[in-house]
């Protein structure tokens, strides 16, 4: 007679005996996390840099990217791509979806860091900048953005860390991440208790030596340096 | 080789210039003097348009500077030398010398090199060229702003208060290498509370206050015997 618990021994070792399927999905996982990151960097970079110009229309059209992402669901904007797009004829694999609507949603949040890491910067910069003859994008390029980079790598890597956390959502469409796998075989064994807490563990094994670097490397920035820092930890807890 | 033309400049309701003709001849060392808030800064900034008008023209090089050239204009022309140094926090002493010419003027990289490290000698901070900025006193580093300015070989530097910001043991410094630099064919304009300074190296003075040009003259002139009251209000307050 077995255990009726549900987070007996057999049901563990009964789980531990699909690693593969798990181990597929934390790469999985960890592929879309990693293009999605890229994506969400290009992203945030070129809005952030744009919503710092003195173009209107290109500060609007930054600007309607960023509201509008934030200020809908993660959930709808990846439904809307794998139903919405599929029925205009436009069929993407989950795959892709997945590194789209994860990236394209935190390239709006990494848009905000950007532009707050810019503003950061003392405006004698700009000027010396302009004095020398640096163009618009030279001087972002040369001069503004590899000082902000400093003071936004923290609040980068919490994106990183909540982008990675993000990708759970292929799971409602089937994206064959580790929570699909996860949920997969928890619904086939029945073995729910095992099968959510060792998914969630691989998370964790994820985020947490990032989130921990982050706030290191934070508190040092904060100790070692005059730098002023545009984000305060309450902020940073409401972007995602 | 610079010409102000019926300048104004309005910041919203302040209007912070009135009328403003002015001619720098080149090799000329023309020195702007006044309380603040008479608009120098403001003058010498609407020389490389870091301040556009609001209307009339400047004249740059026999060119007219507008929205449209100033990026090519300024950087064939003009250097500057700010209150804030405004040296680049994220790059070595050398690098500052050597990031204008390289990327902007397609200077080769040795050769660039080779020229920062002579006029790193001129101020005499050779020793230094491989620490950052912020590592540097304030007179060192605006040493290094005036060579940054040097090395980019223009015909014109324009130096906003290049010593209002510094401790005074550390003015005189920085004095010392714009008197050297004065004895060479290049066009300066310098805005400044030093009158010891500006009798010494000036060809010309001018003196502002509430906008506009109240007296300009020869050093000697203007130090003993200035003719608008305004002036010689301001000299005995200022030269005790």
């Amino acid at each position: 007679m077995k255990s009726s618990n549900p987070f007996a021994l057999w049901r563990w070792e009964k789980m531990f005996g699909q690693w593969q399927m798990f181990g597929e999905g934390f790469l999985r996982t960890i592929e879309v996390a990693a293009l999605a990151i890229i994506l969400a960097l290009v992203l945030g970079v070129v809005f952030g840099v744009i919503s710092t110009s003195n173009n209107k229309i290109l500060r609007g059209i930054a600007r309607v990217y960023v509201e509008f992402f934030q200020n809908t669901p993660l959930v709808i904007q990846v439904f809307f791509m794998y139903n919405g797009l599929a029925i205009a004829g436009l069929r993407l694999s989950v795959f892709t979806i997945g590194v789209l609507g994860v990236g394209i949603y935190h390239g709006a949040y990494v848009s905000e860091v950007v532009k707050a890491g810019i503003h950061s910067i003392p405006v004698g910069q700009v000027e010396a900048a302009k004095s020398q003859g640096f163009t618009y994008v030279q001087y972002m390029r040369y001069i503004i953005l590899p000082q902000t980079i400093k003071i936004i790598l923290p609040p980068l890597t919490n994106q990183a860390v909540n982008l990675i956390k993000n990708t759970s959502v292929l799971a409602m469409i089937s994206g064959f991440d580790l929570m699909y796998m996860a949920d997969s075989w928890a619904s086939s064994s029945l073995d729910y208790g095992p099968s959510y807490i060792f998914a969630g563990l691989l998370y964790f094994l994820l985020c947490f030596p990032l989130a921990t670097w982050a706030r290191k490397y934070e508190e040092r920035l904060k100790k070692n340096d005059s730098t002023h820092l545009p984000f305060d930890a309450a902020e940073e807890a409401i972007t995602c | 080789m610079i010409k102000l033309e019926n300048v104004n400049k309005y910041f919203g309701e302040h209007h912070v210039l009135k009328d403003i003709n002015l001619e720098v001849k080149e090799g000329e060392k023309l020195v702007i003097i006044g309380p603040s808030g008479s608009g120098k800064s403001t003058t010498v900034r609407c020389m490389n348009f870091l301040e556009e008008p609001t209307s009339g023209k400047v004249f740059v090089d026999g060119e007219e500077l507008t929205q449209k050239n100033k990026i090519d204009l300024i950087r064939r022309t003009s250097a500057m030398v700010f209150q804030s140094f405004n040296l680049y926090p994220h790059k070595t002493v050398l690098e500052n010398l050597t990031l204008a010419p390289i990327k902007l003027q397609k200077v080769p990289k040795e050769e660039a090199i080779k020229k920062a490290r002579k006029y790193l000698a001129i101020v005499g901070l050779s020793e230094k060229e491989n620490v950052y900025p912020t590592t540097l006193s304030g007179g060192q580093q605006q040493r290094v702003a005036i060579a940054r300015a040097l090395a980019t070989e223009q015909k014109i530097i324009l130096f906003d208060e290049p010593t209002s910001a510094l401790d005074p043991e550390t003015v005189q410094e920085v004095l010392d290498v714009m008197i050297k630099l004065s004895k060479e064919n290049i066009t300066m304009v310098v805005v400044t509370h030093e009158m010891g300074f500006a009798r010494m190296v000036a060809d010309r003075v001018i003196f502002m206050d509430d906008g506009r040009i109240v007296e300009e003259g020869k050093p000697e002139h203007f130090f003993e015997n200035p003719t608008e009251e305004r002036t010689k209000l301001f000299l005995s307050k200022i030269l005790r």
